[in-house]
């Protein structure tokens, strides 16, 4: 089956084509919810793509020995047990982080693109073809939520990955780093998105 | 008066969707129609205090004591999902109008991230009882009922609406779901 799929494309489709936050709407709790700055951003990005990686590298090598009825629930489990090493490791190395995305790191185990990556891809393609795809929809996640971030931090804080480039005392758009921010930045990046891509199609 | 507070900080001051952003998936998903949205808050209302009450008694009877905290996240999306399709069973035997006006929506809930938020977060209320936690629940699923049917219906209007090229679908809806939460933003404070 490696043969029939296109590697480069397979890989690339994730952070264009089929990016999962600008085109295929999925795991919008998260990319809403931490995206205030653009190191939360980044830092769940990263979480996301590991747990996706490692979901759908055991997913595809284990595809054959899970009955199809109940393999829904054992995804959930494989997706749960990683998301559970995330949040013990973050809590223990990078304190500052976990403290910071708090509720949302437990709510990896429900993001739609990590289950939804291992249905539709990895329970029915090989391994190097699965690891390349999540590696693809993995780092179109994180460039989407970095993007995110760094917008709303720019526009709400003057500042980019804490790094403040304005006047301490200067007026910013305080409402992009509050909720109804995230929506509206979000939309005008997807604006933005769709121009670009229709163009270069 | 506990609960009043409960009741209006959920509800209103921090509602679980526009100020959260927990359960934006079928916030976007299934707010088209005013008929639908009912049906999934309805849905949602039902699993998610069920479901609260499950795990807040999971794990301080069995987790706590037994020093098996860490496994939180693995057990409560496990309890959600059996609980999700034991309630599908139930409801399809008990009571079939109320299955067919929630049956379609019940699959979707188990990733709901609302529901398991919620349950999360109910174990960090202060002085937390397993009424409190429940009502708690209650009080989410009612805010997000309420963020769930003002979006439906205005997103009825806009269907009407000569929107520009660019901004139809995707982009619009997160604009005009910017602007709610910009209305419910003015309720900050209120407890």
């Amino acid at each position: 089956m490696a043969n029939t799929i296109d590697q480069k494309q397979n890989f690339l489709k994730g952070i264009v084509k089929e990016n999962p936050v600008f085109v295929m709407l999925l795991g919008m709790c998260p990319t809403l919810g931490v995206t205030s700055s653009a190191f939360n951003g980044l830092g769940m990005g990263v979480a996301t793509l590991f747990v996706l990686l490692m979901s759908n590298t055991v997913v595809s090598l284990v595809k054959s020995q899970i009955p199809s009825k109940v393999r829904i629930p054992a995804f959930i489990i494989i997706i749960a047990s990683f998301v559970t090493i995330v949040e013990m490791v973050l809590e223990a190395f990078i304190p500052f982080l976990y403290e910071q995305l708090g509720i949302f790191i437990p709510l990896i185990v429900v993001n739609c693109l990590i289950l939804g990556r291992a249905e539709a891809f990895a329970s029915k393609n090989d391994l190097k073809s699965s690891i390349l795809d999540a590696l693809g929809m993995g780092l179109g996640f994180v460039i989407a939520l970095t993007v995110l971030g760094a917008t709303r931090e720019i526009l709400g804080n003057g500042s980019i990955f804490d790094f403040k480039f304005v006047s301490e005392d200067a007026n910013t758009f305080i409402l992009f780093i509050l909720p109804p921010g995230a929506f509206i930045a979000l939309a005008y990046l997807a604006i933005l998105f769709n121009k670009l891509t229709v163009k270069t199609a | 008066m506990d609960y009043i507070v409960i009741l209006i900080a959920a509800v209103f001051v921090n509602n679980i969707v526009l100020s959260q952003f927990l359960g934006i998936c079928p916030f976007l998903g299934v707010s088209n129609k005013i008929s639908t949205s009912i049906g999934m808050s309805g849905a949602v209302m039902f699993v998610m205090t069920i479901a609260t009450t499950a795990t807040y008694l999971l794990h301080n009877y069995i987790l706590l004591p037994a020093g098996l905290d860490y496994l939180r996240t693995i057990t409560f999306i496990l309890v959600i999902a059996a609980l999700v399709q034991m309630v599908e069973i139930i409801l399809k035997k008990v009571s079939p109008p109320l299955y067919q006006a929630l049956g379609v929506f019940l699959p979707l809930i188990t990733t709901n991230c609302a529901v398991l938020g919620v349950a999360i977060l109910a174990l960090g209320l202060e002085n937390s009882s397993l009424l409190k936690a429940v009502f708690f629940a209650f009080s989410n699923s009612l805010g997000f009922g309420l963020a769930l049917i003002v979006f439906a219906s205005i997103r009825e209007y806009l269907e009407l609406a000569n929107i520009p090229e660019g901004m139809k679908g995707v982009p619009i809806n997160l604009l005009v779901a910017g602007l709610l939460s910009l209305a419910f933003l003015g309720f900050t404070g209120l407890v």
